[in-house]
C-alpha cells in the first residue's frame, strides 16, 4: 500500500508538467478550433528568453515577467503575421502552418542559444517538500501554480466581459460578430494567453527536464493526451487529464512488468487513442455536434 | 459542465479536388516515363540512388495522397507503415533468405492489414483529432521497434543490414552482348521504376473506380455521402489499408535501397516529411507525389547550404511560402503552365 500511495504522488508530481502543457494546448484549441503543434516550441523559446534576461543579471522573478508579456506579445504578433491569413483554409493548410512554425522556432532556439543542455533554476527550491521524499518543493510549488492559473483562468472567462466575448466568439463567432464582439481581435489574444501560459508551463518544467531546444518533444505529446483526457473543451478537465495521466504513467511502470522507460511515449498513444474511440469528448469536454 | 450541445459547421479538410483534375493528360504523362527512363543513363551512381529514393518516397507520398485527396483523412503517421514495410522486407530477406522482389508483396499486405486496423479506431476520429492519434502513433514507432521481445527479429536498436540485389542473370548476359554492364544501383532504380508505374496506374484506376467515387464523395460530405448508400465506416477503412500497404511497398523499397533498418530512421520527422510532400505536390493531384518527394529530398540539402544551423527555419519559411504563394502545391504551377501552353498554341 505504501508503494501505491509513493507512486501516485510521484505521478500528481510529474503530473503537473502535463497538466501545465495541458492548460495551454486546450486554451489554444478554445480560441481556434485547432491543436497547435508548435505550441511546445514556443514554450521553449519563451523558457530561453528568460533564462537568457536571468544570465543578463535580472531576478528570477522579474524574468519571469518579462517572458510572460514577451510570450504573450510573440503569440499575437503570430496570430496576426501567420495564422490570420490562413483562418478560412482547409485544416491541412493548418496544419502545415504549424509544422512551418515548429521547424523555424526549434532551428533558431539551436542557432541562437546551440543544443547543449542547460540548467535552470527554480523559485521554489529543490528541498524535500514536508518532509516526504518523493515531492519537492519545486514539484509542490508547480501544482500550486497550475492551480492557482486554473482558478484565475476560471475567474477569467466567467466573470470577466473580456472572458464572455471570448466565450462567445468560440462558441458562435456569427452571433458573437452581431453584437459587436471583434471576434478576430479574441482570436488573436487567445494566441497570446495561450503562449504566456504555454511560457509558464515552459519555465516551470524546464528545473525538471533541463533546458534544450528539443526539451518539450515528450512533454508535449503527454500535454496532448491530458488534453484529450480531460476534454478539448475544458480547462479545469485539462489539468485533472494532466494529473490523471502522471499518475497512469507512474503506475503502470510499477504495476505491468515489461514497462520501463521504453514505453513511455506508447502508453500516451494508447492512452490517446483508447480515449478518443471511447468517449471522444474526453472526461469532462462537451460533445459536439455537427451541423449538416 | 452544463447539458449545453455545441453545434459548428465544420471547416473543410481539405478543399476538394475534382477527379479529373487528380491525374495527368497521356502526352506530359508520357514525357516524364521517357526522362524516368533515360535520366539515369547518364549519371554517376550517387544520383541514381537519389533517384530512387525520389521514387520510393513519392511512392509513400502518392499513398497519402490517396488517403487525404482521395477520402479527406489526415495522417501525420505514415512513418509507422513505412517502418513495418521496411522490417518486414528486411527480416525477410535477412532471416528467412527470402527473395527480395517477394517480400514486397508481404510487406504490402502486412501493412494493408496493419492500416485497416488502425483504420477502425481512427473511424471515430476526424480532422485535428485524427492527425493527433496519427501523429502519436509515429512517435510511438521507434520505441515499438526497440523491443526487447522483438530483438531477435528486428535487432533491437542496432537495425538490420540488408544486402542489395545483384541484376539478375539474363540482364547482365543480355547486356553483354553490347559489351555493357549495370550495377546494383542502376539495376534497383529500374526495378523501383518499375514498382513505382505499376502502384501508379493501379492508383490512378482506383480513384476512377467505384470505390475511388466512394472516397471521394466522404471527402465531400461525409452525411451525404451516408445517405447515398455508401458504407462510410467500410470506405475510410479500406483508404486507410490501401495508403498503408502502399507505404509499406515503399517502405519495403526504402530498406532495400538503403541496405539497412533501424528504428531511428523511422521517426516523426519522416511523416512530417512526407505530410509535406504532399502538400508542396498538391493535396489530392497524384503527380504532383513526385514534386513533393523532390521537395523533401533536395529542399533540406538546400537549406543546409543556404546556412547549416538555420537549415530547419529555412524550411519552415519556404513551407509558409508555398502555403501563401501557392496553396494547391504543384498542381497549382502545373494548370497555370497549361493554360500558357495552351494559349500559345491558339495563337
Amino acid at each position: 500500500m505504501e508503494l501505491f500511495t509513493n507512486q501516485v504522488l510521484a505521478g500528481i508530481a510529474t503530473g503537473a508538467i502535463y497538466a501545465c502543457m495541458a492548460l495551454a494546448v486546450v486554451m489554444i484549441y478554445q480560441a481556434i478550433d485547432h491543436l497547435n503543434f508548435a505550441q511546445g516550441e514556443m514554450a521553449m523559446f519563451s523558457t530561453f528568453i528568460s533564462w537568457q534576461l536571468m544570465q543578463w543579471g535580472i531576478p528570477y522573478w522579474g524574468a519571469f515577467v518579462l517572458t510572460l508579456a514577451f510570450s504573450f506579445a510573440a503569440g499575437i504578433v503570430i496570430e496576426r503575421l501567420l495564422f490570420k491569413p490562413l483562418a478560412k483554409a482547409p485544416i491541412l493548410t493548418n496544419v502545415a502552418g504549424f509544422i512551418a512554425l515548429f521547424a523555424i522556432i526549434n532551428s533558431c532556439a539551436g542557432l541562437i542559444w546551440d543544443f547543449t543542455i542547460k540548467q535552470y533554476p527554480t523559485p521554489f527550491g529543490s528541498s524535500p517538500f514536508l518532509g516526504s521524499q518523493l515531492i519537492s518543493t519545486h514539484q509542490a510549488g508547480m501544482i500550486g501554480v497550475t492551480i492557482l492559473l486554473l482558478i484565475l483562468l476560471y475567474f477569467f472567462f466567467q466573470y470577466t466581459r473580456v472572458g464572455l466575448a471570448m466565450r462567445a466568439a468560440a462558441s458562435v463567432p456569427e452571433s458573437a460578430r452581431l453584437v459587436g464582439i471583434n471576434t478576430s481581435w479574441m482570436i488573436a489574444l487567445g494566441w497570446g494567453m495561450a503562449a504566456a501560459i504555454g511560457s509558464i508551463a515552459g519555465m516551470l518544467i524546464a528545473p525538471v527536464v533541463f533546458l534544450e531546444p528539443n526539451m518539450m518533444g515528450g512533454v508535449l505529446i503527454y500535454g496532448f493526451a491530458a488534453a484529450v483526457l480531460g476534454g478539448l473543451t475544458s480547462p479545469f478537465g485539462a489539468v485533472i487529464g494532466g494529473f490523471l495521466v502522471g499518475i497512469f504513467e507512474n503506475l503502470a511502470g510499477t504495476y505491468i512488468p515489461g514497462i520501463g522507460n521504453e514505453l513511455k511515449l506508447p502508453i500516451a498513444l494508447a492512452l490517446i487513442i483508447i480515449v478518443l474511440v471511447v468517449k471522444p469528448a474526453g472526461l469532462f469536454g462537451r460533445p459536439i455536434v455537427k451541423r449538416v | 459542465m452544463s447539458a449545453i450541445q455545441e453545434v459548428v459547421t465544420e471547416a473543410p479538410v481539405v478543399e476538394a479536388v475534382p477527379k479529373r483534375a487528380m491525374t495527368l493528360g497521356a502526352g506530359a504523362s508520357l514525357v516524364m516515363l521517357a526522362l524516368l527512363i533515360v535520366v539515369p543513363l547518364f549519371v554517376k551512381n550517387f544520383i541514381i540512388f537519389q533517384l530512387t529514393m525520389l521514387l520510393i518516397y513519392a511512392l509513400a507520398v502518392l499513398a497519402l495522397n490517396i488517403l487525404t485527396g482521395g477520402s479527406g483523412q489526415f495522417s501525420l503517421g505514415q512513418s509507422a507503415f513505412y517502418a513495418v514495410g521496411a522490417y518486414t522486407a528486411a527480416i525477410l530477406m535477412e532471416q528467412y533468405n527470402v527473395n527480395y522482389a517477394l517480400t514486397l508483396p508481404v510487406a504490402g499486405v502486412i501493412c494493408f492489414a496493419f492500416g485497416f486496423l488502425f483504420g477502425q479506431p481512427a473511424l471515430r476520429l476526424s480532422g485535428v483529432y485524427l492527425a493527433l492519434a496519427t501523429f502519436a502513433l509515429a512517435t510511438a514507432m521507434p520505441q515499438l521497434l526497440k523491443l526487447g521481445v522483438f530483438e531477435p527479429w528486428t535487432g533491437g536498436v542496432q537495425g538490420l543490414v540488408v544486402t542489395k540485389p545483384d541484376p539478375p542473370e539474363f540482364v547482365q548476359s543480355t547486356l553483354s552482348w553490347f559489351h555493357l554492364k549495370m550495377s546494383q544501383d542502376m539495376w534497383l532504380y529500374y526495378f523501383t521504376l518499375v514498382v513505382a508505374i505499376a502502384i501508379y496506374i493501379f492508383s490512378v484506376n482506383l480513384l476512377k473506380s467505384r470505390s475511388g467515387r466512394a472516397f471521394m464523395a466522404i471527402r465531400d460530405n461525409e452525411i451525404a455521402a451516408s445517405a447515398m448508400g455508401i458504407d462510410v465506416a467500410l470506405y475510410k477503412t479500406l483508404a486507410f489499408g490501401v495508403s498503408a500497404g502502399i507505404t509499406g511497398v515503399a517502405g519495403g523499397l526504402g530498406a532495400i535501397a538503403v541496405q539497412f533498418v533501424a528504428p531511428d530512421s523511422y521517426t516523426i520527422t519522416l511523416a512530417i516529411s512526407l505530410f509535406l510532400g504532399m502538400v508542396v505536390g498538391g493535396v489530392g493531384w497524384l503527380p504532383g507525389s513526385i514534386v513533393g518527394s523532390a521537395f523533401i529530398i533536395f529542399v533540406p540539402n538546400i537549406a543546409e547550404s543556404i546556412s547549416k544551423g538555420l537549415s530547419g527555419a529555412v524550411f519552415g519559411v519556404l513551407l509558409f511560402l508555398v502555403i501563401f504563394l501557392v496553396p494547391h502545391g504543384a498542381r497549382q504551377v502545373a494548370m497555370v503552365a497549361q493554360h500558357w501552353v495552351g494559349k500559345l498554341r491558339k495563337r
